[in-house]
């Protein structure tokens, strides 16, 4: 659909995308405003979306005592880039015998990488596996082992590898090239579209890692940045839900971060990702192509 | 999913002509030719094949927990069998039909919903040109990517009693404040509304790089017969979106009765009063192992979520497959 010219449904289609956008943008900016406002102002009026009196004194927090903030961006960093290198590799090096027609086990491999995504095991006994088998309580490893090969991932790079013509590789056996020649050769630097989606997603994921932190994490030195986020939303539940709360407010504000404090944490946490996804944006469309368009 | 490769039969009858060999001898080497045939490919996916089986085959052994009394000591295999006993306390217990209820009305809204609204938008997106569409989806993109632990932040910036933004616009408008946490008929629609906004982004952009995947010549070809947008849309560009449609939906249905831990975890702050109308399966299953360090019915759980997921599914792709075998999942 190619038409360039200005008309008015085009119009009419663009004013509803603009408000449709500033409405999900919206919760950043109440977000961003909480963490900019002055703890008075914000105990005094509540939140609004323009700060009513400007105060850094949050960022300040966070940032004056930044041991415990700086392990927890240790951690995430660690398992974001080790996790997305080794599951990007591994996600392709199965799509790619996957994506191959002449491949004679495509239809086995295919059933059993996709059956887990329908029937598993259940949260008791993977947690068994990974505590009593596999001994990975407290460890990196748990942080980044559960997510590394998802049969969605798997799809859609798949569904990319499909587009790639034979012809490639049939000329590249031709020259006597091999199988993992032709893989690392031709094949995993024609799919940069789908990789850079596709490593985005996986990183967004380990970035983003709470729920194995919270199974499997318990030891201070290996608590990724959600975990930290987590710990301070309970500790600020407990002390808001306990009856001491309203008789000491000056022992509620010592104790556990501030209300702006918070929302300054928050940000911190996840924003270096929310800067770096613009610059990916342009493979999106080209690097997502779940396998299933018939032409 | 792939197609069956074309069995070489002219090959395998060349096979057994210079001797008889038993049949099952036959199978072995033709199966073992094909092996060796295929050893490079089948190298390279063996890390992912390995990895498969040891995190998500090897725990579906453990499925048999659910009719066990697991005892750390004993081990999976060494702890007693009790039979059904551990799925009573699903159907005895009164929060059973609450938790059953919620979770599965609460993931068929989130899938209509969903797949509904990312339609249009995506639809809609595909009628534009120019850099905008990039402005749009950067911008439906950003919830996608914060974790639901903060998404529990922004809705604590929202629905907070004292400060909450929610709360601040009542009273200017002259309307009594909410305490949202103690209440539960607002989560009926605070719920969906955020699963919304954090996966339409990611949906609207699978739909819409579909519809740019579609070859332009039948846009053309119903441009000269003087067919107007919506005519395209509905002849054109639904009928060939319908597979990935299917495929999404089936997907989803496997996951109807595996609710979004984070999602009714964080946003309504695991506090009681809200429960009726917040709690799923698998934050009752959550608190349960958490607070009670109740295993069994957990596994319990577990496995019924497990073969419900797959009954759903297989049933799902059946009934697809008898109105349209094209479009099946498998």
């Amino acid at each position: 659909m190619n038409n360039k010219k200005i008309t008015p449904s085009s119009i009419g289609i663009n004013v509803f995308f603009i408000i449709v956008c500033l409405l999900i943008a919206l919760p950043f900016v109440l977000v961003i405003s909480i963490s900019l406002s002055s703890e008075d102002a914000l105990s005094q009026f509540g939140y609004h979306f323009i700060p009513k009196e400007w105060s850094f004194e949050a960022y300040r927090i966070v940032f004056e005592k930044p041991a415990t903030l700086l392990r927890g961006y240790g951690v995430t960093i660690l398992i974001t880039v080790i996790g997305t290198i080794l599951s990007l590799l591994l996600t392709a090096m199965m799509a790619y015998p996957l994506s191959r027609r002449d491949f004679r086990y495509n239809r086995q491999l295919t059933f059993f990488v996709f059956f887990t995504m329908l029937f598993n095991g259940g949260l008791i006994p993977f947690y068994i596996l990974m505590t009593q088998y596999l001994h990975l309580k407290n460890t990196l490893a748990a942080l980044i082992i559960p997510a590394l090969l998802s049969p969605f991932n798997i799809m859609i790079m798949k569904g990319f590898l499909d587009k790639i013509s034979k012809e490639i590789i049939e000329s590249a056996k031709v020259d006597g090239a091999r199988e993992f020649r032709i893989f690392f050769r031709i094949i995993l630097p024609l799919s940069t579209p789908a990789l850079a989606t596709l490593g985005l997603l996986i990183s967004f994921s380990y970035w983003n890692e709470w729920f194995n932190a919270l199974l499997f994490i318990d030891n201070d030195k290996f608590i990724p940045l959600q975990l930290l986020l987590v710990r301070i939303l309970s500790q600020a539940d407990f002390l808001a839900n306990s009856p001491m709360a309203e008789v000491s407010d000056k022992l509620k504000y010592a104790s556990f971060p501030t209300l702006s404090v918070r929302m300054a944490m928050a940000i911190v946490a996840s924003g270096p990702m929310l800067l770096i996804f613009p610059f990916f944006q342009k493979y999106f469309v080209k690097g997502i192509t779940v396998g299933s368009l018939k032409e | 999913m792939g197609k069956p490769e074309p069995t070489k039969l002219s090959a395998m009858q060349k096979n057994t002509g210079f001797r008889r060999q038993p049949a099952v001898l036959r199978w072995i080497t033709s199966e073992f030719r094909h092996l060796r045939k295929n050893r490079e490919l089948l190298l390279l996916a063996l890390p992912g094949i390995l990895f498969k089986l040891v995190i998500a085959y090897f725990p579906m052994v453990g499925l048999i927990l659910a009719f066990k009394y697991f005892r750390y000591d004993q081990g999976i295999f060494g702890s007693k069998w009790v039979g059904l006993q551990n799925f009573e306390f699903l159907f005895k217990a009164q929060d059973a039909f609450r938790i059953i209820r919620n979770t599965l009305l609460y993931n068929f809204s989130y899938i209509i919903l969903g797949t509904v609204a990312a339609l249009l938008m995506a639809l809609l997106l595909g009628e534009l040109s120019g850099r905008l569409i990039k402005v749009y989806q950067t911008s439906m993109f950003l919830p996608f990517f914060i974790s639901m632990v903060i998404v529990g932040y922004v809705g604590n910036a929202f629905l907070d009693f004292q400060n909450g933004y929610l709360n601040t616009f009542l009273t200017y408008l002259g309307l009594d404040p909410h305490n949202w946490y103690l209440e539960t008929t607002p989560w009926i629609f605070i719920l969906p509304l955020v699963s919304l906004w954090k996966g339409i982004g990611f949906s609207t952009l699978i739909y819409y790089a579909g519809i740019t995947g579609i070859n332009t010549d039948y846009y053309e070809a119903a441009t000269l017969d003087g067919a107007t947008r919506v005519q395209m849309m509905r002849r054109i560009t639904l009928p060939l979106l319908k597979p990935l449609i299917i495929i999404l939906f089936i997907l989803g249905l496997g996951n109807i009765i595996r609710g979004d831990f984070g999602l009714h975890y964080f946003l309504p702050n695991n506090v009681g009063p809200n429960f009726p109308t917040t709690d799923i399966i698998d934050t009752y299953v959550y608190r349960a192992l958490t607070k009670l360090g109740d295993i069994n019915s957990a596994a319990a759980v577990g496995f019924l979520q497990s073969v419900v997921g797959l009954v759903t599914v297989v049933t799902a792709n059946y009934v697809v497959r008898r109105i349209d075998n094209d479009n099946a999942l498998f």
